[in-house]
């Protein structure tokens, strides 16, 4: 006990490289060069931010966050410092209040946010800030997840005061092909301005005017066209920047969002889902610091459409005799008259073409179903373009790497595939999961030549059209499942809605199409969930070793190392080094 | 100093000390080299560049020199700010952007007598080792900027900028930069921001001098005009002799620029806390207009507190007993004044008498602090035109009286809060002449007014809120 006193709260944390902190009374310790609004956060201590953005660089200007200071006194030369019985130094508490973004924490330092000081301070920057501001928040996108709206409930005053006339900005202005603005709601916190020249690097909105006429604005001759232009609408704090594709859809506090990842390329970026009912209304990023930061692509974000869309496979369908057209079938025959159909093919006249947009858990059957079938012509479709140098994968598949490990295929026999389709040496095919008509090359008039197609699809393509048994399956939105992004990283893709129709789950046809099929010493095949079947593979996959469906998380676990990195990222990790 | 002749009018009081004034409104004198250097300049440079830099900076502290654009801070400390073993360029900024309304002491300088300004600046560049200095004129010097940029080519040509200057084996290059018209660019890491080419908001602190970080990134020292002519002026005296002169703490001259309601309105130059605000007004200003007393005072540029005449302010005698005073017994050094909470700052007296109405005062320079906040941080930018929009409607009759505390309680919610000290600057007015004239704005109120609506919105809503019956 007494040499633990010895050793001052100070000397401890500074051979920890720490420092001491109190935040409303509790000492805390935190790395130094931490930044006071960071420190007070981590700790449950609300610090209100508009203009701050840990990605983007400090502005300091929307004076939001303010708290009160304190320091130990200055000493007098030639005396030494008093500890109390803690270990502290009394704290002598500063009259100014200072910005939490901008100020690092320090040795002994106090912070407060109950009192006075920093009360007033935010009440005061909160009736600022809502004198010029149009309050027209029953009309407005953002209400509901407006930081203006939730800091003037929390911190504001229920009275105003300013009655003048207030100074009238532009509205409504379209300033790029997917976002609006309405300068008199905006802040000014200047983080769209931050984020395009900071992350996107090209400089495209500025602040023009000066005073209270200050408004963010394109630069003569530009538009925010940029691929990454709707981040600014998840950056704004208020209703100033606004998705044309998602305003006046519907009120943000009628959709529940559900954490999942992109499937559109192999970064496997990191969002949210916002539904109501069986509706998807938006995606936003979802903040993963080793894959997406806190960014998406425009083309990937508004690429939800096709989900709720008319072409939607909504029952399996199934035609019976030649030439006729197809029909609603219910579930349970139609898997048996499949699963018939394909044990009466010639395994080697039957190919399979399988997809590397499937989750690990599906391609596990597929696995499974060519083995049972004796396939030896088995391969899925692969996807290559070209990389934007931000976080667009070259590979346009989400989970080529996991084809890899669990199929050992990369697309690179499909070519074989597709000439034995042509030259009639492959009689009947199997595709789960592609349109083969776009990306792999068969033609339509070559699939309506095969003997037998069955086809596993979200919706109807000219591939499904040529089938003879479609089996109705779901996009992303509705399944759980996991998938390996370039990177090896395996990530959870979460259910935001019930499969649509009478449509069911990837896994689960390929379950009840491997159970039809024969009886088969298989665990997955009896699986009831996605999580039960990953249980099954960590056992088989070195690389999934220990791997859960809880351990993975919502941040996901690297699992295989391919050496292929993020552009953005790495960037934004040689930034903070 | 007796064959100096000035113009009409414009010879010194006796009790003014001209040095950087010296050739300003002098008969025969014009902004040539050749004119400057028949009247000894660019000697000081040549002792200069014979001394060590360190030795300059010690000199400089030792003289106990303070800038003169405002703020105070002592020069020579502000340029041993820059970090110790930096292998960055040292940049040199000149902030010639006097745009402080009540302030005009530098735009003779830099008019009439360029090249003493340009000497103290390359003094000023050899003691931090910069190779690279600017001078930032304001948009409004037109003229002047004509002549700086003559009198930097003409130095160029007499060896005392470029390579090697004087043998010395030093370079330097000093370059014009021209503003756009705003009053922000005279705070000096907006005054930066501007020379990069990016909106003039003033930086975020701290670090708290961009000796540290400044422009580009590297150690900048920005210094005002005067500043840097007094710089000159130590080492020509050696800087004991400079901090013998004047007030322990703020030695040397000082130029005030009166303007307002006096007699002889102008420029002085006096020896810091030489002469009272009293001596100042009644002596060298000869008094008030005929039949005007005067009634306020703002001693340091529109920005500064605003002083009452009639104010008893507590003085402390040398034994340290108690002494009523007026504004006018305060000597006329940088911290006198600031003992009775306003401040001296760049030197412009604002003079008003008793013909001037205070709210319309206010409302003047309520109007100017609303057009140049830049608009980069909250308080300010909102603040200013609710102050202006308050103030205006006090002037108009349609305020009030809680309108005169709200107007005072809005400058309370900005003084502090802000990035720069504009914030300060456009709230200490506010709260003085709302505080100190509180009856002259209370006598334009109307209680009634509280009920009426207060713009053409509210107005037009109310038509619909009335019952016809």
């Amino acid at each position: 006990m007494s040499t633990e006193q010895q050793i001052l709260p100070k000397d401890a944390a500074a051979a920890e490289g720490k420092v001491n902190v109190q935040i409303n009374g509790t000492w805390y310790r935190f790395p130094k060069g931490t930044r006071i609004a960071d420190a007070c956060n981590s700790v449950g201590v609300h610090v209100p931010c508009f203009c701050y953005h840990p990605k983007l660089s400090v502005a300091g200007s929307c004076r939001m966050c303010l708290v009160e200071q304190g320091m130990p006194p200055r000493l007098a030369p030639g005396t030494t410092p008093t500890y109390n019985e803690d270990g502290y130094q009394t704290i002598q508490w500063m009259p100014r209040a200072i910005v939490a973004c901008a100020n690092t924490v320090a040795e002994n330092m106090g912070i407060r946010t109950t009192g006075t000081v920093c009360t007033e301070a935010r009440r005061a920057v909160l009736e600022f800030l809502l004198t010029n501001h149009p309050l027209d928040c029953p009309i407005c996108d953002q209400a509901g997840e407006c930081k203006l709206q939730e800091y003037t409930a929390d911190y504001g005053q229920l009275t105003h005061r300013f009655t003048e006339s207030k100074i009238k900005k532009g509205k409504n202005l379209s300033i790029g092909p997917r976002v609006n603005l309405d300068q008199e709601r905006c802040v000014l916190c200047r983080r769209c301005v931050r984020f395009m020249k900071e992350v996107v690097g090209e400089e495209v909105l500025g602040v023009v005017g000066r005073g209270a006429r200050n408004a963010i604005a394109c630069y003569p001759g530009k538009t925010l066209d940029s691929n990454y232009s709707m981040n600014v609408v998840d950056l704004c704090p208020v209703g100033a920047m606004t998705s044309k594709d998602f305003r006046f859809k519907m009120r943000v506090w009628f959709l529940k969002s559900t954490p999942t990842i992109d499937v559109n390329c192999g970064t496997g970026t990191n969002i949210n889902i916002w539904t109501r009912g069986q509706q998807v209304y938006r995606i936003t990023p979802r903040q993963n610091d080793e894959v997406n930061s806190c960014w998406m692509p425009d083309d990937h974000r508004l690429n939800y459409q096709y989900i709720n869309a008319p072409e939607r496979l909504l029952t399996p369908l199934i035609r019976t005799d030649e030439g006729t057209g197809q029909r609603p079938a219910s579930w349970e025959p139609l898997l048996r008259t499949a699963a018939e159909q394909l044990r009466r093919c010639k395994s080697s006249e039957l190919a399979i073409i399988a997809s590397a947009r499937l989750t690990n858990e599906e391609l596990y059957l597929t696995r499974h179903l060519a083995d049972l079938l004796g396939v030896k012509f088995f391969d899925i479709v692969p996807r290559m373009g070209e990389d934007d140098g931000m976080l667009i994968s070259a590979d346009r598949n989400p989970n080529t790497t996991g084809a890899k490990l669990i199929l050992g295929k990369d697309g690179s026999t499909l070519p074989d595939i597709v000439r034995g389709v042509k030259i009639g040496k492959i009689r009947s095919l199997i595709v789960l999961g592609e349109d083969v008509t776009t990306d792999a090359g068969i033609t339509a008039e070559q699939l309506h030549d095969l003997d037998y197609l069955l086809v596993m699809a979200h919706s109807e393509t000219p591939t499904t059209q040529a089938a003879d048994v479609v089996l109705a399956g779901v996009t992303f939105a509705e399944k759980y499942g996991t998938m390996i992004n370039v990177t090896g990283r395996i990530q959870r893709l979460n259910r935001a809605i019930e499969p649509l129709g009478e449509a069911r789950a990837d896994w689960d046809i390929l379950r009840a199409l491997l159970q039809e099929c024969g009886e088969i010493p298989l665990k997955a095949a009896r699986a009831t969930s996605p999580m039960e079947i990953l249980d099954e593979m960590a056992g088989q996959y070195d690389a999934l070793a220990g791997v859960s469906w809880s351990s993975i998380g919502n941040a996901g676990l690297p699992v295989v190392d391919t050496g292929v990195t993020i552009p953005l990222i790495e960037r934004e990790k040689s930034k903070k080094s | 100093m007796s064959e100096i002749t000035y113009k009409p009018g414009r010879a010194p009081h006796p009790r003014e000390t001209r040095r950087i004034f010296r050739n300003i409104d002098r008969v025969g004198y014009d902004p040539s080299i050749e004119c400057f250097m028949k009247d000894g300049g660019y000697e000081t440079l040549k002792k200069a560049v014979a001394m060590e830099p360190a030795a300059i900076i010690d000199e400089v502290k030792k003289s106990g020199l303070r800038g003169r654009g405002g703020a105070g801070f002592p020069t020579g400390v502000k340029w041993t700010f820059i970090p110790k073993g930096n292998t960055k360029p040292v940049y040199l900024v000149c902030n010639c952007d006097e745009s402080e309304p009540g302030t005009f002491k530098d735009r003779f300088i830099v008019h009439q007598d360029p090249h003493q300004l340009i000497e103290g600046m390359i003094i000023a560049c050899y003691a931090v080792q910069a190779h690279y200095a600017i001078i930032y004129m304001r948009e409004e010097f037109p003229e002047a900027a004509k002549i700086v940029k003559r009198a930097l080519s003409e130095a160029e040509k007499h060896h005392f900028l470029g390579k090697n200057i004087l043998g010395s084996g030093y370079d330097l290059k000093i370059i014009l930069h021209r503003g756009a018209g705003a009053y922000i660019c005279g705070e000096e890491t907006g005054l930066i921001n501007s020379i990069e080419g990016v909106r003039p908001y003033p930086r975020i602190k701290p670090p708290f001098f961009p000796a540290a970080i400044g422009l580009y990134g590297c150690p900048t020292i920005v210094n005002n005009v005067e500043s840097l002519c007094q710089v000159r002026q130590v080492l020509m005296r050696g800087g004991e002799a400079y901090a013998a002169d004047g007030a322990t703490r703020s030695p040397g001259t000082r130029i005030i620029g009166v303007s307002g309601d006096v007699q002889r309105p102008g420029y002085y130059e006096i020896i810091s806390g030489s002469i009272t605000y009293g001596e100042l007004l009644y002596d060298l200003c000869g008094g008030p207009k005929p039949g005007r007393t005067f009634k306020a005072i703002i001693p340091g540029g529109a920005s500064a507190k605003v002083m009452r005449c009639d104010e008893v302010l507590k003085g402390r005698n040398p034994d340290g007993s108690v002494r009523k005073m007026t504004i006018f017994d305060v000597p006329m050094d940088l911290d006198s004044i600031a003992q009775h909470g306003s401040m001296s700052g760049s030197g412009g007296v604002i003079v008003m008498d008793d013909s001037r109405s205070m709210p319309e005062m206010l409302r003047n320079l309520n109007r100017f602090f609303a057009w140049e906040s830049c608009g980069q941080c909250t308080p300010c930018r909102e603040g200013n035109p609710w102050m202006l929009k308050l103030s205006t409607r006090i002037c108009q009759g349609k305020a009030a009286p809680e309108d005169v505390d709200l107007l005072k309680s809005v400058a309370d919610n900005i003084c502090g809060r802000t990035v720069c000290a504009f914030g300060e600057a456009c709230a200490w007015p506010v709260q003085a002449f709302t505080t100190k004239f509180r009856d002259e704005f209370l006598a334009l109120t109307r209680p009634v007014n509280a009920m009426k609506p207060h713009n053409p919105e509210t107005a037009e809503a109310r038509k619909y809120l009335t019952r016809e019956d």
